[in-house]
């Protein structure tokens, strides 16, 4: 709250410097906070409103601590970097993805604290960002909730534990994978941020295909849905911010699943 | 201009403070005895103050027999107020039964009457019974003023009970929550379902069991009932509310499994491919959306467990 404040104060006094951008569109969303986001998290950098940037989440989140959201921006074409957020939560970043060689798209689930924009921004080669994005209504709090695993004992020895399948379609390979981890977002007195921060999707070969950057907002135990492109095999590494790791190797061959479809 | 607007602002003012809240309740007779309070086939709003559900009530000769008693203090008023319209009896007993808010918040107008629900009815409440009071403040508004939560008081034994000439038979299911009353009223032949059963309107599912609920079903169909009166929508005189709730059910399990097991996200299922006639239900977008986010996460759990992962040192 008082970093808003404070980066509040610092935009009031930065713009008779001319410092922001004035070419900051016009908001369809209308949200107060829209010219601060497109300074701190685009870096004022050229954006359009572009309907090809799909987020798709419900009007209202049943679920504070769980709005799910499937962003595409794949219509666009290649994307350098896609980047979602919702403005009034209290850490509005949520997302940094490098699609590289996986589809500029993905599904996960975020915590809310209270009605948000929630936005996915989309760099393309040529240095402009594509923004599109939804309002979501919410009871709120949600990250200033405990998380639940925390409050349980069994959740230290599972940490970094993969759950994950894949599934191979005409064209990619759709994989989903849950992480355990308890995402804490530092809000809540006594417990300090500790969250996944960094996953990095690869070929059993060792070729890079996704890199992702993730923040306090996601849902603990966090479920992600990628599309790569087809293989069999890949591998997922990562850490948190207390440098734990996650490793683990996903396959497309299982005993009952893989060819369900 | 200035006086116009003050004169515009007093007068808002005046109409505001004349603005009385009134469910306009309207017992129907449905049996000898017997009456019901049918809310709106609606999602709580400031406009319907939260009557979006069934109460009913049976005057016997020893008193009134309430079922349920509605989303807020002030319908809890206005059921008793409703109520002394048809009988001049007192209400003798309350039943709740399940722990959802619009149908037990109505409580405070019986406080000091015995008011029956399930053991885990009662818990529930106790548990979650201010975050939902909390929580329809935030949907109805002023409607809700002065609303505190009583929890019922006495423990629901379920079989047979009779109260001034009428046979009620307590049936303790679950389903719905982890408790949900039926009342078969043996004498009138007419059955209560409560949640159970919701027609022409979609069911909801925030602490549902599906599996569970469909056996409920089973069983209530084979009750000898002459009316059922459902938790939500018109009360019916055949197994059409029962049978449209359990074919909403399996649609909504299957279609979900079905995502789950071929890899969807849980986002990109909020236009879900539906039978026109689930589609026709009153709010089916809304609980739809909401039931995802209830049953979702434990469809995808199983579905997710058959894949192939091994953990690296």
């Amino acid at each position: 709250m008082r970093y808003r404040i404070c980066s509040l104060l610092l935009l009031l006094l930065a713009t008779p410097l001319g410092l922001v951008a004035a070419e900051s569109p016009a908001d369809p969303l209308n949200s107060v906070m829209w010219h601060e986001m497109h300074q701190r998290l685009l870096d004022g950098a050229p954006v359009v409103f572009d309907e090809r940037v799909q987020v798709s989440a419900p009007a209202v989140a049943e679920d504070s601590l769980n709005l799910p959201l499937w962003i595409d921006a794949t219509a666009l074409g290649e994307v350098k970097r896609l980047l979602v957020f919702a403005e009034l939560n209290p850490i509005p970043k949520v997302l940094d993805m490098q699609p590289i060689k996986a589809a500029p798209r993905i599904g996960l689930r975020i915590k809310v604290q209270q009605a948000t924009p929630v936005r996915a921004a989309a760099l393309t080669a040529d240095g402009v960002w594509h923004l599109g994005g939804v309002l979501v209504d919410a009871a709120g709090g949600g990250c200033t909730a405990p998380s639940i695993g925390s409050g349980s004992s069994d959740w230290a020895d599972r940490l970094g534990e993969v759950t994950a399948r894949l599934w191979s379609r005409e064209h990619h390979s759709r994989l989903r994978a849950s992480i355990v981890h308890p995402m804490d977002t530092g809000l809540v007195a006594g417990i300090p941020a500790f969250y996944l921060e960094q996953l990095e999707i690869r070929e059993s070969g060792g070729d890079l295909i996704s890199r992702l950057s993730l923040f306090e907002p996601i849902a603990e135990n966090p479920v992600l849905t990628l599309d790569l492109p087809k293989l069999k095999q890949l591998t997922m590494d990562g850490r948190d911010n207390n440098g734990n790791p996650v490793a683990a190797q996903i396959s497309l061959e299982s005993q009952t699943g893989g060819s369900r479809q | 201009m200035r006086s116009l607007v003050f004169i515009a602002v007093m007068l808002l003012a005046g109409l505001c403070q004349a603005v009385e809240r009134d469910y306009k309740l309207k017992p129907q007779q449905v049996a000898d005895n017997t009456y019901v309070l049918i809310g709106h086939d609606e999602h709580f709003s400031f406009a319907n103050g939260g009557n979006i559900v069934n109460t009913g009530f049976i005057v016997t000769e020893a008193g009134v027999v309430v079922i349920d008693s509605g989303p807020s203090r002030l319908y809890g008023e206005q059921l008793i107020a409703a109520i002394a319209q048809v009988t001049d009896k007192p209400v003798v007993k309350l039943f709740i039964t399940h722990m959802h808010p619009d149908h037990f918040l109505g409580n405070q107008a019986f406080e000091g009457l015995p008011i029956a629900a399930l053991e885990k009815t009662q818990d529930g409440i106790r548990l979650m019974g201010e975050t939902f009071n909390d929580n329809l403040y935030r949907l109805v508004g002023s409607w809700m003023k002065g609303t505190r939560v009583v929890a019922p008081n006495l423990q629901v034994e379920p079989g047979l009970e009779e109260i001034g000439g009428h046979r009620l038979q307590l049936i303790a299911m679950q389903g719905h929550t982890g408790a949900d009353l039926a009342i078969l009223d043996q004498t009138s032949g007419v059955l209560f379902a409560g949640d159970l059963v919701f027609y022409g309107r979609t069911p909801t599912t925030p602490h549902a069991n599906l599996d569970n609920w469909q056996s409920a079903l089973q069983q209530l169909q084979k009750l000898d009932f002459k009316v059922l009166v459902p938790g939500h929508g018109v009360p019916v005189t055949s197994e059409v509310a029962i049978s449209q709730t359990s074919s909403y059910l399996s649609w909504l399990q299957q279609y979900l499994k079905k995502q789950a097991d071929s890899g969807a996200a849980m986002a990109e299922l909020l236009q879900p491919d539906a039978p026109q006639n689930l589609r026709e239900l009153a709010v089916f977008k809304d609980e739809y959306t909401r039931s995802l986010s209830h049953l979702y996460p434990a469809l995808e759990a199983e579905a997710l467990a058959d894949g192939t992962v091994e953990q690296q040192p």
